[in-house]
C-alpha cells in the first residue's frame, strides 16, 4: 500500500500535471470557476487532513467540523481585533493543534464507533459555546468581517492562492509522513494496535500525533475561509457536512494513499456541481446515488484499485448485457435508464 | 548463572480467579525454559503479565535486575521483552519486510526505516522468509506466518523471548524445522520461554522445565526430573492415575 501512486511512473506523470493545472488554473479561469476552485482546494485540505487520522491511523474521526469552525472562529475574531489576516490564519491553526492535542488525549483510547462518535460530539458542544459567547462571537447572529480593500477578481485570486497554499502544506506533509517513521507506525496501529504496541510502538503519542496533524490544515482552512466569505455562523461553521464530505472524498480516492485525497475532493465537487446545475430539484438525492455506485465499484477508492480490472470485470457483464439486447427489445433497459433521465430533466 | 528476569511472588487476580499465585521463579541467560501445563494453568497469563498486558496484582518483577512493573506494553518491547502470540498478528497489508523492519525499528533502536529494511531482511533470511519479502503478509501460510510472527520479535533484538504455542498447527516437519530455529535463536544467547502443550517440543527443546497448574508453579527443574515428577503426573492426568503410576514405580 505503501505510496502506490509513486510506483508507476504514468501515475507520477498524471499526478504532476494534475497538480501543475492547479497552479495555472487562475489564469485561465473567470471568477464563477475561481470560486469552485477555491472550494476544491478547501476541501483538498480537508481530505488531506482527514487522511492523516483515518487513512494512515484508521481512526474514523468526526471532527473535522469542530475543528474548521474554531479556525473559522478564532481566525474571524483575530482579524476583527486587527491582527493582518495570513497571521491571523496561522494562530488559528496553531490554537485549533493545541486544541486537538488537549482533545486528542481525551478520546484517542475509544475505538471504532464509539470514538466516532465521540469525535463527533465535539463539533456539536464547540457550537453551544460559541452561541453562548455572544459578545465575543456574536452569538447565533453570526460574526461579521471588515471587507477586504481589494477588487472582485483580485479577491478571487487572492483567497485561491491562499487556499492552495493551506492544501499545498497539508500535501507536503502527507509526503513527508509516508516516508517517515511516525508515518510507518501509523500504518502499523491501522492494520492491527495490539501488535503495534507489541513491537514497541507508543500507540498513544502516535494517535495523538496524527490527530494533531488532522486538525492543523483544518484550522487553518476554516480561517482563510471566514477571511474568504466575509461571514460565519455557528451554524455554518459546525455544520456535519463539513465533517462527512472530506471522509468521502478520501475514500473515493483512497484511504493512507498520498493524492487519494486530493482526487477524491477533485471528482466529488466536480460531480457536485454537475448534479447540481443539470437536476436542481433533486440534486442531493442523484449525488448520494453516484456516491454509493462510486462506493459499490470502487469499494478503496480509486488510488487503492486497479482500475482496469475493475473495467474487466464488469465489461463481462455488459458485453453479455449488450449481445442480447436485440433480443430483449420490448425491455430495453437502457433505453429506459435514458427516458428517466430525460424525464427528470425536464422537469427540473 | 546471572539471571536475566526473576520473578518475585508475582501474582494476578481477575475479579475472583487467582490465574498466577505466588510464583517465582528466575530465568538465566541464554536457558531455554519450558512452561507446561493443563488448559487454564495461567501459562498465558504468565506472559502477558511479563509484558505487561495485563499487569501484576502483586509481586515484583526484575528484568537485569531493574524492576518493570508500570511500565506499558511498548515500553517493555523497547527494553528487549518479545513475544510471539498463540494467534498470529502480522500487519496484513504491509509486506513481510516491512513487518519485520517495523520490529527493528520501533523496539531495536533503529532510527531510519532503510536501516530497518536491511536489518529486517537479514532477520528474514534467518528465518527462511527471505524468499517471500516482498509479498503482502496476509497471503502467507500458517506455517510462514508463525515464522513471520518469530522474525517480527527477533528484528526487536530481544534479550527475552517468549514464545507462546508457537508450533501450534503446525505439521511433524514444520516442527523440526521451528525445533532447529529455536536451538539457533537460543544459541545466539537469547533467553527463551518457550509455552508448549506439545511435550515432545519441550524435552526436545528446553534444558529447563516449569509446570503451573491452576496458577501455581508445581515443578521446576530438568526435562527428567519433571517426567516423573508424582504432582505433574497427577496434575495432567488425575489423581487415580498418578496413585497407580506410583505404586508401578515402587513395585519395581
Amino acid at each position: 500500500m505503501n505510496a502506490l501512486f509513486c510506483s508507476k511512473p504514468a501515475h507520477i506523470v498524471v499526478a504532476v500535471l494534475f497538480l501543475l493545472a492547479f497552479l495555472f488554473f487562475p489564469w485561465v479561469a473567470n471568477n464563477y470557476l475561481l470560486r469552485i476552485g477555491t472550494t476544491m482546494l478547501m476541501y483538498s485540505a480537508l481530505a488531506l487532513s482527514w487522511n492523516f487520522i483515518g487513512g494512515f491511523a484508521g481512526y474514523p474521526s468526526f471532527a473535522t467540523a469542530a475543528f474548521f469552525g474554531l479556525g473559522a472562529y478564532v481566525g474571524g475574531i483575530l482579524q476583527n481585533k486587527g491582527i493582518p489576516a495570513p497571521l491571523a490564519w496561522l494562530l488559528a491553526g496553531l490554537l485549533v493543534t493545541i486544541f486537538a492535542v488537549v482533545i486528542g488525549r481525551i478520546i484517542l483510547h475509544l475505538k471504532g464507533h464509539y470514538f466516532a462518535i465521540a469525535s463527533l460530539v465535539i463539533g456539536d458542544v464547540l457550537r453551544e459555546i460559541i452561541n453562548g459567547m455572544t459578545s465575543l462571537t456574536g452569538g447565533g447572529m453570526g460574526l461579521n468581517l471588515a471587507a477586504q480593500k481589494m477588487g472582485v477578481t483580485e479577491q478571487a485570486q487572492f483567497f485561491y492562492f491562499s487556499m492552495l497554499t493551506v492544501a499545498g502544506l497539508a500535501l507536503v506533509t502527507t509526503v513527508l509522513l509516508d516516508r517517515s517513521r511516525l508515518g510507518f507506525g501509523l500504518r502499523c496501529i491501522e492494520q492491527n494496535e495490539d501488535a503495534a504496541v507489541r513491537i514497541g510502538i507508543n500507540t498513544d503519542r502516535f494517535k495523538t500525533a496524527a490527530f494533531m496533524l488532522s486538525s492543523t490544515f483544518v484550522g487553518m482552512a476554516g480561517a482563510v475561509y471566514v477571511s474568504w466569505t466575509g461571514y460565519i455562523d455557528p451554524g455554518e461553521a459546525f455544520e456535519v457536512l463539513i465533517s462527512v464530505k472530506p471522509i468521502v472524498m478520501t475514500l473515493l480516492g483512497g484511504a493512507g494513499t498520498i493524492l487519494g485525497p486530493v482526487y477524491g475532493a477533485f471528482l466529488f465537487l466536480l460531480l457536485e456541481e454537475t448534479v447540481w446545475r443539470n437536476f436542481l430539484n433533486i440534486h442531493s438525492g442523484i449525488l448520494g446515488l453516484l456516491v454509493v455506485l462510486l462506493i459499490l465499484f470502487l469499494p478503496r477508492g480509486i488510488l487503492n484499485t486497479n482500475l482496469w480490472s475493475v473495467v474487466e470485470a464488469h465489461a463481462r457483464v455488459l458485453r453479455t448485457y449488450f449481445r442480447l439486447l436485440p433480443r430483449f427489445q420490448g425491455i430495453n433497459l437502457w433505453a429506459w435508464v435514458v427516458r428517466i433521465i430525460r424525464n427528470i430533466r425536464h422537469q427540473s | 548463572m546471572s539471571a536475566i528476569l526473576e520473578l518475585r511472588d508475582v501474582s494476578r487476580n481477575f475479579g475472583g480467579l487467582r490465574a498466577l499465585d505466588g510464583i517465582s521463579m528466575s530465568f538465566g541467560i541464554g536457558e531455554v525454559i519450558g512452561i507446561i501445563g493443563p488448559n487454564g494453568a495461567g501459562k498465558t497469563t504468565l506472559v502477558n503479565v511479563i509484558t505487561a498486558v495485563t499487569p501484576a496484582s502483586s509481586g515484583d518483577i526484575l528484568f537485569n535486575g531493574n524492576p518493570i512493573q508500570g511500565l506499558t506494553p511498548d515500553r517493555i518491547a523497547q527494553i528487549g521483552i518479545a513475544r510471539t502470540s498463540q494467534i498470529v498478528q502480522p500487519f496484513p497489508r504491509l509486506t513481510v519486510l516491512d513487518n519485520v523492519a517495523a520490529g527493528a525499528l520501533f523496539a531495536a533502536g533503529v532510527n531510519t526505516i532503510a536501516d530497518a529494511r536491511s536489518s529486517a531482511m537479514e532477520q528474514l533470511e534467518f528465518t527462511g522468509l527471505a524468499r517471500v519479502a516482498h509479498k503482502l503478509a496476509a497471503t502467507l501460510s500458517l506455517a510462514d506466518r508463525k515464522r513471520l510472527e518469530l522474525a517480527k520479535s527477533l528484528a526487536m533484538k530481544p534479550k527475552l523471548l517468549m514464545l507462546d504455542e508457537v508450533n501450534a498447527g503446525l505439521n511433524a516437519s514444520e516442527i523440526d524445522a521451528a525445533l532447529d530455529l529455536i536451538r539457533a535463536i537460543a544459541a545466539s544467547g537469547v533467553t527463551i520461554l518457550l509455552i508448549e502443550h506439545l511435550m515432545k517440543v519441550v524435552l526436545n527443546a528446553c534444558s529447563r522445565i516449569a509446570v503451573l497448574h491452576q496458577g501455581r508453579l508445581i515443578a521446576d527443574g530438568i526435562p527428567e526430573a519433571i517426567v516423573g515428577d508424582a504432582k505433574v503426573i497427577e496434575a495432567y492426568l488425575g489423581r487415580k492415575f498418578a496413585a497407580r503410576q506410583r505404586k508401578v514405580m515402587e513395585t519395581s
